[in-house]
């Protein structure tokens, strides 16, 4: 049944290499994991996203120019505006700006539209001052990170949506709810999996048996029908923090296979080993014998697992949001941005409001490159 | 190789029950049940009734009985394709359902064709030539393939579609077809209408392919046995198409199951975004307008189609495998 | 690399060097490796793990992988047909090349268990030697299986055709597998430690079987192994391999009998005394350590390990070869050696 279980492969010229003392040997499991990670370009590129994404969920207020509930009635279903150096007779200018707009109504469709008033430049500055805000959740403040300096001026960098909210700034916003459903999920997901396959993993026999069998349920039932299916089945009055809180844990409630699977299968493989035997002839309990001795024998393991389960719990997320069964305003995740772009109507007149999305997917390739990376570092056999 | 067989059908069995068994608690989870939905429907018709009638209503579709009976005749009634009244639609959810399940596993199955097409010819080449330009532009669209939320992808070709093509890409018919006999022109609208959806819900699925053929053939190069054939005086190319591409499908066709899990999940929300007559929009609804008959008999189906799938890919599996036939 | 039998050469192999690319640098694996074989007459290859046996063998065929190849030397092959190559120009890949492998050469590998793909049938895998080089049909490729099949000694041979590897014991294996090698007459059959991996009953089995089958087909044997035992049982000649070069070839009396060079002395008192038969006689430690082929020593790579090494001179120059024909040394007491 199991395809790795095959004739067994020899690398029959690799047995007699003479062996050399070096670094590696005399490093720790960890020092050696990293020295591998770091050798692996993609997840190195994974971890500097991450890091970007990490300073956008912190300093949210900070980076954003605007206030994610703040409209612009001057701008509804506005396109992004570059700022630009170069003015239109070609001359550099600076500091650098946007094109002034003015607001004309189509004779024939009567639709709004923004066309450029060359008479206006509006000027783009570092560090001006906006709304106030508490830096941090403390530090009272009003410097923004950019924005525009000329009074009545303004620079919507995603463009805006149909209500004239800035797309930029919600964006911004929006990856702590995207995040955090990922990072609750996962921690939740982690709990689940670690005990479930835990206790699958340390008693064996029957026990085992069953979540097998559990495991492999719930595997091969389609996912996305049956989240869709708990999800619509919360009560609509919920507040907000409570519809937050249950899609996390619906989202995490499928997810823990994985990480079980890993748990029971690395404690069914270190349970023979000795260090485990002779904790338990020193009289050590069975949760401390897991808990200290097996768990962090195979930790490395999980945290791919985790790093894998992540992106999963955030497309899943997003995909609810963007169907409307997930998260609902005011909560802002990137799925619930994506929810304005439903109609194919909406996006002809807006394509940016696809915006988000890209953010999505860079945040699901940076984990997936952390996950290649952790998994090769993790992986005893590579080099 | 029975053996083997028999216990995977009696596993596939089990599950279904179990499926059957989830899809009836949803079914039942949601609040109220058919007979309040029955009762505000038409006192918002303006008639009158009364609670004596509810009970009424309530005992003639037994849902004053326990629970472990009304499952069983649900099951019961499922067993014979009905799976009772749509109230959305005010039709038998059976009807509805089979007007839109032959488009869905159309899609599914082709989708399924597509992923296996497209990947294991990438994924070989990948492997032979590794570290080629071939094989890091392969591993770059593997990555954006597994990244890319469906819903997203579907709305940007369609937004691409629009603004380049001129033309729509939701349903599945032109409209001059929809509602046409079945006829060759009407198979090659369709055929044409299919390629959208069938990208959108296979890139991932490909995208995972691509790799696992790759790693599961790279794993096969180094084996002692390609050696030896290379030794009997194979050409390279039927050494690697007898051999190692031979064996890796091995692994790979073992996925298949997973592979439609992963499609059938996709499906609704690609439905929905590009507005395909399956059964996509249609579960997205009931669940929606809390329809939980409907709703619950498309959960069932849903994980019907897996189950029954992953029963299918372990047949495959044996035909490709002796070993398992040994057990 | 003149005759030495009386037998026309089946292979005949002149300075063969194979080096290792990496990085830039190239490592030599092995260093001049010369020898020749003739039709009928079993050559043993002997030396200790990660001498470059192996890596002589495959480069036989061209079947070197990897960054490995052969920088210079001589292959010529004249098969028993008359067809005549010099295997070393001809390229890893290309017609020529396989239509010598499987049909002119046969390989057998160390490990019958992992010699055959394990979802094709026995009989299928044999067949399609005989469908790449011949044009037969299939049912002419079965009967020709099957009559090899017989040949090795496993009972049922049409019965086997349609069985799969892992239904088959190892022994029975490293007989299909001979089959396999067999099945297309080849005129030269390169056997990496065919019996490593097998118990010694077994052993004693297919060692028997491919003595039958040489003087049946007159084919010539390049047998490399580990064990002297098995050396003295099966070879006509024998060459002496140590870190990538042959140091000393003769014929099995010459070398048992008169051991000339000081390593072939050496492995011949690690082995347990005549008499002591139950033993595997597998070569002992000597003492010391194979060099590492990434930093060979210098002069004469024996030199840190010989008894009568001259100082400085064996660490400064590579040793001349004395000798002629069939008998050569590479060492500088070679000379009063031979001549002893
Ligand atoms: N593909 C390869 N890449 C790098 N080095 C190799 C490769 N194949 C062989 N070598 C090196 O070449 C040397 C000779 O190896 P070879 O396998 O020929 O030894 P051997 O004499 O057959 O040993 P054994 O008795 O263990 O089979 C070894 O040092 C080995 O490390
Ligand atoms: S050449 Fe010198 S070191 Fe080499 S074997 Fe002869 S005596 Fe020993
Ligand atoms: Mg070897």
């Amino acid at each position: 049944m199991d395809a790795s279980a095959q004739a067994p492969r020899r690398r029959w010229w690799l047995f007699r290499r003479q062996p050399k003392i070096r670094r590696h040997d005399l490093a720790s499991q960890w020092q050696l994991m990293w020295w591998k990670f770091r050798r692996h370009t993609l997840a190195m590129i994974g971890m500097v996203l991450l890091g970007l994404f990490a300073a956008m969920v912190i300093f949210a207020e900070f980076i954003s120019p605007y206030p994610p509930f703040e409209r612009n009635p001057a701008y509804v279903a506005g396109a992004p505006q570059i700022p630009s150096v170069i003015d239109e007779n070609g001359n550099f200018r600076w500091p650098p700006f946007v094109q002034g707009l003015k607001a004309e109504r189509d004779k024939k469709t009567l639709r709004l539209n923004y066309v450029p008033d060359p008479s206006v430049k509006w000027d783009v500055g570092m560090f001006v001052k906006g709304e106030p805000y508490r830096l941090l959740g403390f530090i009272p403040t009003d410097i923004k990170l950019f924005g525009v300096t000329t009074e009545g001026g303004f620079m919507h960098l995603f463009g805006t949506d149909f209500t004239g909210l800035d797309l930029f700034s919600r964006t911004i916003h929006a990856a702590r709810a995207s995040l955090g459903v990922g990072f609750v999920g996962v921690v939740i997901s982690f709990i689940l999996g670690a005990a479930i396959g835990g206790v699958a993993g340390y008693f064996g026999g029957w026990v085992d048996n069953i979540v097998m069998r559990l495991i492999e349920f719930i595997r091969s039932i389609p996912t996305l029908p049956i989240w869709l299916a708990l999800a619509a089945m919360l009560p609509r009055d919920w507040s907000p923090l409570a519809t937050y809180i249950a899609i996390t844990v619906i989202l995490s409630l499928l997810g823990w296979t994985w990480l079980a699977r890993t748990v029971r299968s690395k404690l069914l493989a270190t349970r023979q080993e000795d260090f485990v035997l002779a904790a338990r002839l020193s009289g050590c309990s069975d949760t401390r014998i897991i808990v200290r001795h097996m768990l962090p024998s195979f930790m490395s393991y999980l945290i791919v697992d985790a790093s894998i389960a992540f992106p999963e719990i955030l497309l899943a997320e997003t995909s609810l949001s963007f169907l409307g069964l997930g998260l609902r305003e005011p909560v802002e995740s990137w799925g619930v941005l994506l929810f304005a772009a439903q109609s194919i109507r909406s996006i002809d007149q807006a394509p940016w409001l696809m915006i988000p999305g890209v953010f999505v997917i860079i945040a699901v390739l940076a984990f997936n490159f952390l996950g290649d990376g952790l998994r090769d570092a993790a992986d005893p056999y590579t080099r | 190789m029975t053996r083997f067989l028999m216990r995977r059908l009696a596993y596939t069995l089990a599950t279904l029950l179990l499926v059957s068994l989830v899809s009836f608690i949803i079914i039942q989870a949601a609040p109220g049940d058919f007979a309040e939905i029955y009762a505000a429907k038409k006192a918002d018709a303006g008639a009158v009734i009364s609670a004596a009638q509810i009970a009424e209503v309530r005992r003639e579709l037994g849902l004053d009985q326990p629970w472990y009976v009304q499952y069983g005749t649900w099951l019961a009634n499922a067993a014979r394709g009905d799976f009772g009244q749509s109230w959305t639609w005010r039709r038998p959810v059976g009807a509805v359902i089979a007007e839109r399940l032959p488009l869905t596993l159309a899609i599914a199955f082709a989708t399924l064709v597509f992923m296996y097409v497209v990947s294991i010819p990438i994924g070989v080449y990948s492997a032979v030539r590794r570290y080629s330009f071939g094989d890091h532009a392969a591993s770059l669209i593997g990555y954006l393939g597994l990244a890319i939320p469906n819903f997203l992808l579907a709305l940007v070709l369609m937004y691409l579609s629009q603004r380049y093509f001129g033309q729509s890409v939701g349903g599945l018919f032109s409209p001059q077809y929809s509602l046409a006999p079945w006829s060759w022109e009407k198979l090659q609208d369709l055929l044409q209408h299919l390629i959208v959806p069938v990208i959108v819900l296979g890139t991932s699925g490909t995208a995972f392919l691509i790799r696992a053929m790759r790693a599961a053939v790279l794993d096969e190069l180094d084996r002692m046995y390609v050696l030896s054939a290379k030794a009997s005086g194979l050409s390279p190319m039927q050494l690697l198409l007898r051999y190692p591409v031979r064996i890796a499908l091995v692994p790979i066709a073992s996925t298949l199951g997973w592979r439609l899990t992963y499609v059938i999940s996709g499906a609704p929300i690609v439905g929905v975004v590009l507005s395909l007559p399956d059964m996509g929009p249609l579960f997205l609804n009931s669940l929606l307008n809390q329809d939980m008959q409907l709703a619950g008999a498309l959960i069932f189906l849903y994980c019907a189609l897996t189950i029954i799938g992953t029963f299918l890919s372990d047949v495959l599996l044996v035909a490709l495998d002796p070993r398992i036939r040994l057990e | 690399m003149s005759m030495s039998t009386d037998h026309p050469h089946v292979i005949d192999v002149s300075n063969l060097s194979i080096s290792l690319k990496n990085d830039n640098n190239s490592i030599a694996i092995t260093r001049d490796v010369s020898f020749s074989i003739g039709r009928g007459e079993v050559l043993a290859l002997v030396g200790e793990s990660g001498s470059g046996k192996s890596v002589t063998a495959l480069a036989l065929m061209q079947l070197l992988g990897g960054n490995l190849s052969i920088s210079s030397g001589q292959i010529v092959l004249t098969a028993i047909d008359g067809y005549s190559a010099d295997i070393a120009k001809l390229g890893r890949n290309g017609r020529q090349i396989e239509a010598i492998r499987g049909a002119r050469m046969g390989m057998i590998f160390q490990e019958p268990m992992s010699s055959f793909s394990p979802v094709h049938t026995i009989g299928a895998q044999i067949a399609e030697v005989v469908t790449v080089h011949e044009d037969v049909g299939r049912k002419e490729a079965r009967r020709r299986s099957a009559e090899l099949l017989a040949k090795v000694g496993i009972p049922d041979p049409v019965g086997a055709l349609d069985r799969y590897p892992y239904e088959f014991s190892g022994g029975m294996r490293q007989r299909a597998m001979i089959a396999r090698a067999l099945v297309c007459g080849p005129s030269l059959l390169i056997a990496d430690e065919p019996t490593t991996a097998l118990d010694v009953t077994i052993q004693g089995q297919i060692l028997d079987l491919l003595s039958k089958l040489k003087d049946e087909l007159g084919m010539a044997i390049l047998f490399i192994t580990h064990d002297l035992g098995i050396v003295a049982q099966m070879a006509d000649r024998v060459a002496i391999m140590y870190a990538g070069s042959i140091v000393e070839t003769g014929s099995v009396r010459e070398i048992f009998r008169r051991p000339s060079h000081p390593y072939t002395r050496a492995l011949l008192e690690a082995v347990p005394r005549l008499g002591d038969i139950d033993e595997r006689r597998r070569i002992n430690p000597i003492a010391g350590s194979m060099p590492n082929l990434f930093e060979p020593p210098s002069g004469c790579r024996f030199h840190p390990r010989c008894p009568v090494a001259v100082h400085p001179r064996c660490s400064l120059e590579r040793p001349p070869t004395f000798g002629s024909g069939g008998r050569l040394v590479e060492c500088i007491h070679g000379e009063a050696e031979l001549a002893r």
